[in-house]
């Protein structure tokens, strides 16, 4: 047979498992236009739902008077919040604590805000009749400005009027909704009093969007005679979805199924639940009919979930050779009109206290105070893990800072401040236990791929050029280096909604070899049929092309929690390789029945087990798997498969070195990014073409955000940034070339080492391409300026510094 | 983003389109590309009742060559015009500007026609026919009339066209040999409308100036054209920064925009002077 005179090499590498460029399954069907996403459900009799949305940011609704949309040809019904109190769902729990409402009663708090849901035969007819729905507002006073809602006397949520005390914590204004503190402020500011040199700066990171290219939709679809709701979705999360349709829905949980199709980009923008779910449900229980509903982009850009919006307050204390001694941070969170942040539940900020980044130091203190405005909800991960990639662009940023007060290198102010690779597991002093990491290695492995001296070199004559005429371009370096936190998270601290963040998958082995595998997760485009079946393939010996994965069906896959935070590879992934081992280990009992050995005397060789001291006598996976359906083993259950719940011991913590070179045009505030070079070290390598693909997207995402990309309001509350000609998203013309690279820390507490890398390069690159332009002016004396760096603020950096003559 | 229902009309002759046009009155509109209409009419701020497409009518058609000017069919797309051969050597100012306008996919649909007729400040096409110092012909039911570019743009949407008018040809003069040109312009991305956009034509003793998203109607200015002519590039500049009156958006503040307007303008004098041949 030619099985038996491969080397073990050869055989290995047939399996394509973990550490092989295997292309991605799922592309076959997205390059041919064959995938099958929300908006390509179509069933017989299916209607269409469209919101009447609020033209203004803070008003009463008088009146609102549907007769002539009624009238509409194709119209069917006009859902309003008086039509959904009876069934006390005008309101609806949001993931932070808060409620929301569901369509505006009495009031609307944002632009863009759900008014009533037209119902209608099509699309048209559905937005025809939003066009004849009557709504009568009485316009109150707008706060854009978090800083001036807390001081304001305008009280936005009358429905929490005298409440004072919030889901996470006293309020201590009508505008405020938490105060979220972590560390210890006596002893940082103690630091700070007698430190050599302490930095301050105020750090904004701008309010954005995830903006996937596939906006949110759902179908919902009531069948009368089972009493079943079948509920297709854009969902990140289709098992916590239904668990929360059933709470809020009283519809038994059995007679809910979730199906997330497939997804089109997510960003952590369909995580949460929004009012298009519940007026679709509501619509398909009253008509009996499948009811869909799918935003377009302006609605996704003005009501889902947005992004950051961060103001960051920061103070950093340092001897004078440069040693950090403390880190002190005060943010001010504007959450928008509801606080719908998808956050663990005892984390209103996110995992914001990794905010000491990379760097070991000794005392810091972290208080988070959220908001309420005049703006639209939301506060999700876009592509982060829950406010890391702001925690990530405050560090680097007060890093830079330091480093202009000390008047040193910042490379060398960071490699004198990295975490130690000895200091591992090492406890931080916002209370995280990070894993694993070589900080050193990756910073020198980077700083000499991209030639750093020789870059400051040039630098320095490009300035000399500049003041002598000779240019009108500025050069400016990036660098940054990230620690992220991913994988929520441990069932003890990581709940959403009371739902604990273990993940999960079940594997069944099938008499011929081949396999189906079943996760609590969700695929969006980060391939999880492809990297999840070389876990499988290297645990257990049988060809990635031979296992078939599934994720999304809650009437079939197990439950999980999701995928956003970075969490699938380190939580379900980690669930794959237990539940591949518990298959391997009863295929090891298999193996030593049928080679008439004991247990402990056959092992493990790639994809067999072996009778040990004699490689001629061997069971293959293959002969294994026909053999547990076929054989009588006493003692044994026939069948092969098995299922794993996996709680995470630890989050991960994966990082990266990255830096980039950028050219800056100070007359037109242009620029160009020369080169971007990213290391990332995930731990463990699945797929590195993925990984790669991976980078590409998220500094890309990374890049817009810093360079251009945000959600802008006036001061009436008006949206700014509705459309794709003013929201910033690059085409392949603008994205930069990039340059990646890697090293390798396994995480010790994963079985297979793996941190998860998905969103490293959007927190990783935002500081870095940021830096760049910081780094660019900091000869002229510039310390901060906030992002977006599109052309005309950074043509305004120029101009404050004199640069225009 | 749904618009409001229309009915559609695809006539052959232009006759028969303009009588459509005075049959429905301002509930009608010519469609030729689409690609600034549809957008409007998605936003419901365009709701109209009669859409009449103008690809079927021969008359607006085609690129002929006279001795010394083309004749541009209004329904020529972006597209031809880069793809031109003759036109890309006879006019090359044509062809930069062109390929400096949105992205293929709207190139292949969206018109030359379409785009001087629009009166959106932000089109490109507008400002470089008044530097070419272009002649629109206008066909409507009392017949056909020349209106030059320099006259046609009376503020933001409104042109000296009137509703029941149809652009049908545009008449570029060839510049002389040797004529140096630029189309300079500063936007945020691929797909985006100018911050701030200059074009320039000099040759032997003469000059030409306009400028685009500057003002609610394009920018030409004949003190500049002038200016430049004579040799004073400073003079030039100033003579066009002091025409134009931008408006803050999300590009950025009006001191940004006039800055910017005055670095675009003289780095299109620049390369025009640069490709003076002869
Ligand atoms: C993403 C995007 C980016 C763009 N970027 C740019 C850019 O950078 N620069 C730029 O200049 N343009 C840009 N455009 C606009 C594009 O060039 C349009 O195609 C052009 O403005 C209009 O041409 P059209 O043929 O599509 O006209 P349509 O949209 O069909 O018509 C536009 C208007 O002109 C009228 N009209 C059309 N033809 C005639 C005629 N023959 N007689 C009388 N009236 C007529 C119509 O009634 C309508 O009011 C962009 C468009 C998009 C969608």
């Amino acid at each position: 047979m030619k099985d038996e005179v491969q080397s073990p090499e050869e055989r290995s590498a047939g399996l394509k498992g973990m550490g092989c460029s295997r292309k991605r399954v799922e592309d076959v069907r997205f390059t041919q236009g064959k995938g099958n996403y929300v908006d390509d459900i179509k069933s017989d009799g299916m209607l269409f739902g469209d919101f009447v949305r609020s033209p203004y940011a803070h008003a009463k609704v008088v009146s609102i008077n549907t007769a002539e949309a009624l009238k509409v040809p194709g119209v069917l019904a006009v859902l309003t919040a008086k039509d959904l109190e009876p069934l006390g769902l005008h309101w609806m729990p949001t993931l932070a604590g808060d409620k929301q409402m569901v369509l505006a009663d009495g009031k609307v708090l944002f632009q863009g805000q759900e008014v009533a849901f037209v119902v209608a035969t099509d699309r048209y007819a559905a937005a025809d009749g939003v066009e004849a729905v009557e709504v009568e507002y009485e316009e109150l006073p707008v706060l854009t400005d978090p800083f001036e809602a807390l001081k304001s006397d305008v009280v936005l949520r009358e429905d929490l009027a005298g409440q004072s005390e919030g889901a996470h914590g006293p309020r201590k204004h009508h505008n405020h909704i938490f105060t979220w503190e972590q560390g210890d402020k006596d002893a940082t500011e103690a630091v700070m009093a007698e430190a050599d040199v302490v930095a301050e700066e105020m750090v904004y990171y701008h309010r954005t969007h995830p903006c996937p290219l596939e906006t949110c939709g759902c179908v919902a679809s009531m069948d009368k005679v089972t009493g079943k709701l079948t509920l297709y979705g854009t969902f990140q999360a289709p098992h916590a979805i239904r668990t929360v349709v059933s709470l809020i829905s009283g519809i038994a949980e059995h007679n809910i199924r979730v199906i997330s199709p497939d997804i089109g980009g997510g960003f952590g923008n369909k995580v949460g639940a929004y009012s298009g779910y519940v007026c679709s449900v509501v619509a398909s229980i009253v008509t009996g009919k499948p009811v869909k509903w799918v935003e377009d982009r302006m609605d996704n850009l003005m009501s889902t979930a947005f992004a950051r919006d961060y103001w960051m307050q920061g103070k950093i204390s340092a001897t004078k050779e440069g040693k950090i001694t403390g880190l002190w941070c005060h943010t001010t969170a504007d959450h928008g009109g509801f606080d719908a942040c998808a956050d663990p539940t005892k984390f209103p900020a996110g995992f914001m206290n990794i905010c000491t980044g990379s760097y070991d130091i000794p005392s810091a203190y972290l208080a988070v105070d959220g908001v309420y405005t005049n703006k639209a909800p939301g506060g999700v991960a876009y592509r982060c893990s829950f406010r890391v990639t702001e925690a990530a662009y405050f560090i680097e940023r007060m890093i830079e800072v330091l480093a202009i007060k000390l008047n040193m290198d910042a490379a060398e102010l960071r490699r004198i401040n990295f975490i130690r690779k000895d200091q591992f597991p090492y406890q931080s002093a916002l209370g995280w236990e990070y894993d694993s990491g070589d900080y050193h290695t990756a910073w020198d492995k980077a700083l000499a791929a991209v030639g750093y001296d020789d870059l400051r070199r040039e630098q320095a004559q490009r300035l000399e050029d500049f003041k002598a005429g000779k240019t009108r371009k500025l050069m400016g370096i990036g660098l940054t280096h990230f620690t992220e936190i991913v994988g929520a998270g441990p069932v003890k601290n990581c709940d959403i909604l009371g739902l604990g963040m273990f993940d999960s998958c079940e594997i069944r082995i099938h008499p011929t070899g081949s396999a189906i595998a079943r996760l609590g997760t969700i695929s969006q485009g980060q391939g999880h049929a492809t990297t999840f079946a070389q876990i499988i393939a290297s645990e257990i010996g049988l060809p990635a092309d031979d296992i078939t994965l599934e994720e999304g069906d809650t009437d079939t896959a197990p439950y999980g929690l999701g995928t956003y935070g970075s969490r699938s590879t380190p939580v379900a992934g980690a669930a794959t390789a237990m539940a591949a081992r518990k298959i391997r280990a009863k295929a090891q009992m298999i193996a030593a029945y049928l080679l008439e050995v004991h247990d402990g005397d056959v092992e493990w060789d790639v994809d067999r087990f072996v009778v040990k001291g004699d490689e001629s006598r061997f069971k293959t996976m293959k002969e294994i798997a026909f053999a547990s359906y076929n054989q009588a083993i006493p003692g044994l259950e026939p069948g092969l498969e098995a299922v794993s719940y996996y709680d995470p011991p630890n989050m991960t913590y994966p990082f990266g070195a990255y830096i980039c070179v950028m050219e800056i045009d100070v007359d037109t505030g242009e620029h160009e990014v020369r080169q971007f070079y990213a290391l990332d070290d995930c731990g463990t390598r699945i797929n590195p073409m993925i990984i790669e693909g991976q980078v590409h997207g998220g500094a890309t995402e990374g890049y817009a955000i810093a360079m251009g990309q945000e959600i802008a309001y006036d001061d009436m509350g008006n949206h700014k940034t509705a459309t794709l000609m003013d929201f910033f998203l690059p085409t392949s013309w603008e994205t930069p070339t990039y340059q990646t690279d890697h090293t390798v820390t396994p995480s010790p507490h994963h079985p297979i080492g793996a941190k998860g890398v998905g969103e490293s390069p959007n927190v990783g690159s935002v500081p870095c391409f940021s830096n760049a332009v910081h780094d660019a002016f900091r000869p002229f004396g510039l310390t901060q300026s906030h992002m977006p760096h599109d052309h005309w603020r950074v043509w305004k950096i120029a101009r404050d510094m004199g640069l225009h003559g | 983003m749904i618009p409001a229902g229309f009915d559609y009309h695809r006539p052959a002759e232009l006759d028969a389109a303009i009588g459509l046009l005075q049959e429905h009155g301002d509930e009608a509109r010519v469609i030729a590309g689409g690609h600034s209409l549809v957008p409007m009419m998605k936003l419901r701020m365009a709701v109209l009742s009669h859409l009449v497409d103008l690809r079927d009518i021969p008359d607006l058609q085609g690129i002929e060559f006279g001795a010394d000017s083309i004749s541009l069919g209004a329904m020529v797309t972006q597209h031809e015009l880069i793809a031109h051969a003759g036109l890309a050597e006879a006019v090359p100012l044509l062809r930069e500007a062109a390929l400096q306008i949105a992205d293929p996919q709207v190139r292949y649909l969206g018109t030359l026609g379409g785009n001087v007729a629009n009166g959106d400040p932000g089109n490109d096409m507008p400002g470089l026919m008044q530097c070419l110092d272009a002649t629109y012909k206008v066909t409507g039911p009392d017949g056909s009339r020349q209106i030059r570019a320099r006259d046609f743009y009376e503020s933001a949407y409104f042109t000296a066209r009137s509703d029941d008018e149809i652009l049908t040809r545009i008449t570029v003069p060839i510049p002389a040999a040797g004529t140096g040109y630029a189309y300079e312009k500063q936007k945020r991305k691929i797909g985006d409308y100018a911050t701030a956009a200059a074009a320039v034509l000099v040759g032997e003793g003469s000059a030409s100036i306009a400028m685009t998203n500057l003002a609610d109607v394009p920018v030409w200015s004949a003190e500049a054209g002038a200016a430049l002519a004579a040799g004073d590039r400073e003079g030039a500049v100033s003579a066009a920064l002091a025409a134009i009156d931008p408006q803050e958006d999300m590009r950025g503040p009006v001191e940004f925009k006039r800055h910017v307007a005055g670095v675009v303008l003289r780095r299109a004098i620049a390369r025009a002077l640069s490709r003076v041949a002869g």
